[in-house]
């Protein structure tokens, strides 16, 4: 009896998170794909490097172009709220984006993550050094 | 130095397959040796030893590395990459832990310091457990050492010696940031003595509660440090991160928050074993989750499987610690289930209204919040592999579960507390839980009245903390009366007396306090904070919520700035903020900026060319705090004008001269300040996270520290065998 609530119950959680992570997750994405895929009113989680020279702040919306890491195409973003302290062009970027007017797409606010610059990535083991 | 740095690598290696090796021999030998009085065996005793050299031998290791941070060694390729001279010394003794490598050396080294401990304080007890134990233990150790060995190398030597390392990450110039990785670490490694004391119980079938008495003080610890470790991980997120949140259940976040969980749920269920000889099965599954748990924190902050702040880029690290946290699982899961036939139940529930069922109540509850935690931090990897597509959830989805379940949290532990073991009648309920009751809902009226705004959650959130505050204001006013009335005591002394006669209830009722108290903060915080994003001129002003933030003037500061950070640049604004026509306070939001050691950046240029860190300014009372933080604007044309100048005139290998220049660009850049960009956000009663998180860790610590010796000895005369000999007097009357 208390085997069969407990299962129950357990079922009816797992249930719900799966429902709802599924149906609420933002698919990640590059800029290359969104471009061609987004649709309108739907939100997305686009990963890519921010271009050089395309950083101009206009009262506080920050607009930005993000590239595929390879380095063809690039995304307008118009963002809003608080930038990371690591933000800057050539770094890789996060940020939660939807199809707004004009081809340019906003940024849901305080959305942007900047991973850690390369410097303190651990480089790959090589014979260099001892 | 190096040298012998690698060469104790090395010996460690070499010491713990010696010591796995002879704890698994004498382990065989004992067990074909009849059970009893004999002397422990030999290897046994070599295996501890081992254990111990271990201790030692990384000890030297680290102490060389620390040498070589503050000698600035740079031919170290770690402190190379993570320090250099212009890295302020407290913050270079703390700069092992900035890398991969020297993290992991951190790692070796805790745990071989907590399993001496452990082994040295039951080297009388728990004979049959003890050499899976140890083997284990240095399992473990051997892994991680053996990373240090093959992959990630903290004593590599550079073939060209720079003459200026890089620097430590400016973000990590934080003073919590010193101590906030050893405490999680310590958390995690603690975690592993349970974890091996668990598991040779169950492998030698000795799984009454001997071992559970024997590792309990370090599941307590664990508990204790990886608490202390988020806290401060939050405080740091709070204060030093320009975003001005305290949680934003980043994947690293929730790594650390995942075996805080299922050990709180361990901390309790455990109660239930000593006392009543059940739960076995769920005590076993929770001690090995909790220890993989933090294993897989470990490899999560270390692998960049996920992204987050803390993603540290690739890392090689992903496929020894995939087998290793596979290897863990799997026997758990064998262990647990081959060895069910003794994990049976002693008792069955005798009602449904008892202890017993509120601290399985609370079980369910802390462990479904871990899952939920579970499933939506590693989401983008399950739904990779069942959709092909990579996809994330975000904060709002985490809080539709976990803030019912941090609710019926929070009431459950001020229920806990007064409901006895085994049955409770409801009378008795009837005169703990009136009053509470009464307060709670008074609570909510009062609230209503007031006219707070509608946030249903916050307000449930309030009522169900004041209900658990004031279970346990009545539960230690009732104990208190007791003694003043048995004893003659005023009443500081009697709840003195009260809390040292039984440190593990009274520190538990501490950090249900603690808690209840940091949920408030939480609720109140989140729930009524207005947020503020605006670019200003000097003069102009902006709201938020109740105040004016008035941008009073620019500052900058070259060299010494006011954090003493080491950063070569430092603008800032001071900002005054009125509310009701009268000042309540000034602030001094700044922005540092750090030298990079890029050349072709220019000689001025490169003094700023780091990766610039916001240093926040907030106002903090126990209303509620106002928060800033600035976003200067240097790429102004007559800013940059200054640099490319300096630049040309200046030669390298002259930064007397480069910071004149970079002087005269900060001088126009207070002549003319150009809009700065500034964030404010008022958080009502935030200031209660820490106040709470403060209480309920004092209650861990009362809990932990051991009780009088006479009391004890006293205890284990009383009870031969089975009760727990520091079991509090009170429950014990009524066991």
């Amino acid at each position: 009896m208390r085997l069969v609530v407990a299962l129950t119950a357990a079922v009816l959680l797992a249930s719900a998170l799966m429902y709802t992570s599924f149906s609420a997750a933002d698919p990640a994405i590059s800029p290359t794909q969104l471009m061609h895929e987004a649709q309108p009113g739907r939100s997305y989680e686009l990963t890519g490097v921010v271009v050089a020279h395309s950083v101009r702040r206009d009262g506080e919306v920050l607009y930005f172009n993000v590239a595929d890491r390879a380095g063809a195409d690039s995304v307008p973003v118009a963002y809003t709220g608080t930038v990371p302290d690591p933000f800057r062009e050539g770094r890789e970027v996060i940020v939660t984006v939807e199809r707004g007017q004009g081809g340019v797409f906003r940024g849901e606010r305080n959305s942007l993550i900047t991973k850690c610059p390369s410097k303190y990535k651990t480089a790959p083991p090589s014979a260099s050094g001892s | 130095m190096a040298g012998l740095g690698r060469a104790c690598l090395l010996l460690a290696l070499a010491v713990c397959v010696y010591g796995v090796a002879a704890a698994l021999h004498g382990a065989r030998r004992q067990a074909a040796t009849t059970a009893g009085g004999i002397p422990a065996d030999s290897w046994i005793e070599s295996s501890r030893r081992a254990v111990y050299a271990l201790a030692l031998i990384l000890t030297v290791a680290i102490a060389v590395l620390e040498v070589a941070f503050l000698r600035n060694d740079f031919s170290f390729s770690t402190v190379a990459d993570t320090s250099s001279r212009t890295t302020p010394t407290i913050y270079r003794a703390a700069a092992i832990w900035a890398s991969q490598e020297g993290s992991l050396l951190l790692w070796s080294w805790l745990l071989s310091l907590w399993s001496s401990l452990m082994l040295f304080l039951s080297r009388r007890r728990l004979r049959a457990a003890t050499p899976y134990a140890i083997a284990i233990l240095l399992g473990l150790a051997a892994f991680f050492v053996s990373l240090m060995v093959f992959y990630a190398n903290p004593f590599k030597i550079l073939s060209r010696v720079p003459a200026e390392g890089q620097g430590l990450d400016p973000l990590l110039r934080f003073p919590t940031m010193m101590i906030h990785p050893p405490m999680l670490y310590s958390g995690y490694t603690l975690a592993m003595v349970p974890l091996a004391f668990g598991a040779g119980a169950l492998i030698t079938r000795s799984v009454d509660a001997e071992w559970i008495r024997a590792t309990r003080r370090f599941a307590m610890a664990s508990w204790l440090f990886l608490g202390v470790g988020i806290l401060l991980g939050a405080r740091w997120s709070f204060a030093e991160l320009g975003w001005g949140g305290y949680w934003g259940w980043d994947p690293v976040e929730n790594a650390a928050l995942m075996p805080w969980l299922t050990g709180t749920a361990f901390l309790h269920s455990i109660m239930i074993q000593e006392r009543r000889g059940m739960l076995k099965v769920w005590n076993a599954s929770l001690v090995l989750a909790t220890g993989t748990l933090a294993v897989m924190g470990t490899f999560l902050v270390r692998s960049g499987v996920l992204d987050s702040i803390h993603a540290f880029g690739a890392s090689t690290l992903g496929v020894p610690f995939v087998l290793l946290i596979a290897l863990l699982i799997g026997g758990s899961i064998y262990l647990v289930v081959s060895r069910r036939d003794v994990l049976r139940s002693e008792h069955r529930l005798d009602s449904l209204l008892c202890r017993e069922s509120a601290f399985m109540a609370n079980n369910l509850v802390l462990v479904s919040l871990c899952f939920v935690i579970f499933w939506g931090t590693y989401f983008p990897l399950i739904s990779k592999a069942v959709t092909g597509q990579q996809a994330s959830v975000g904060p709002p989805w985490f809080n539709r579960y976990t803030v019912p379940l941090a609710l019926i949290l929070v009431v459950l532990s001020g229920l806990g507390p007064v409901i006895p073991w085994r049955r409770a009648t409801l009378g008795a309920a009837r005169r703990h839980l009136v009053w509470p009751l009464v307060v709670a809902l008074s609570t909510l009226v009062v609230l209503l009245v007031l006219g707070t705004p509608g946030r249903p959650a916050a307000l449930a959130m309030f009522s169900a903390a004041a209900f658990t505050l004031s279970v346990v204001a009545g539960e230690v006013l009732r104990g208190a009366r007791a003694r003043m009335a048995m004893a003659g005591e005023t009443m500081p002394v009697a709840v003195l007396g009260l809390v040292r006669r039984n440190r593990r209830r009274y520190g538990g009722y501490t950090v249900h306090v603690g808690i209840a108290l940091l949920f408030i903060g939480v609720a109140a915080s989140s729930s009524f904070q207005h947020q503020t994003q605006r670019g200003l001129l000097p003069g102009q002003s902006a709201h938020v919520g109740k105040y004016t933030v008035r941008y009073l003037r620019p500052t900058a500061t070259v060299v010494n700035d006011p954090q003493n950070t080491g950063a070569t640049l430092d603008l800032g604004a001071v900002l005054e903020v009125r509310a009701k026509g009268r000042r309540v306070t000034l602030l001094r939001p700044t922005e540092g900026y750090y030298a990079s050691d890029e050349a072709a950046q220019g000689t001025v240029g490169s003094l700023i060319g780091g990766q610039p860190v916001s240093h926040i300014s907030m106002d903090a009372k126990l209303g509620g705090d106002i928060w800033s933080a600035i976003e200067p604007n240097i790429h102004t044309q007559e800013f940059e004008r200054v640099v490319a100048a300096g630049n040309r005139v200046v030669p390298p290998g002259r930064p007397d001269e480069a910071l004149v220049a970079l002087a005269v660009a900060a001088r126009g850049y207070l002549r003319h300040p150009p809009a700065a960009q500034f964030n404010l956000i008022t958080l009502p009663l935030v200031e209660w996270i820490w106040l709470g998180g403060i209480v309920a860790l004092l209650g861990a610590l009362i809990a932990i520290w051991p009780g009088p010796l006479g009391l004890r000895k006293r205890a284990r005369v009383l009870l031969p065998s089975g009760a727990p000999a520091d079991a509090p007097a009170g429950d014990l009357a009524r066991a």
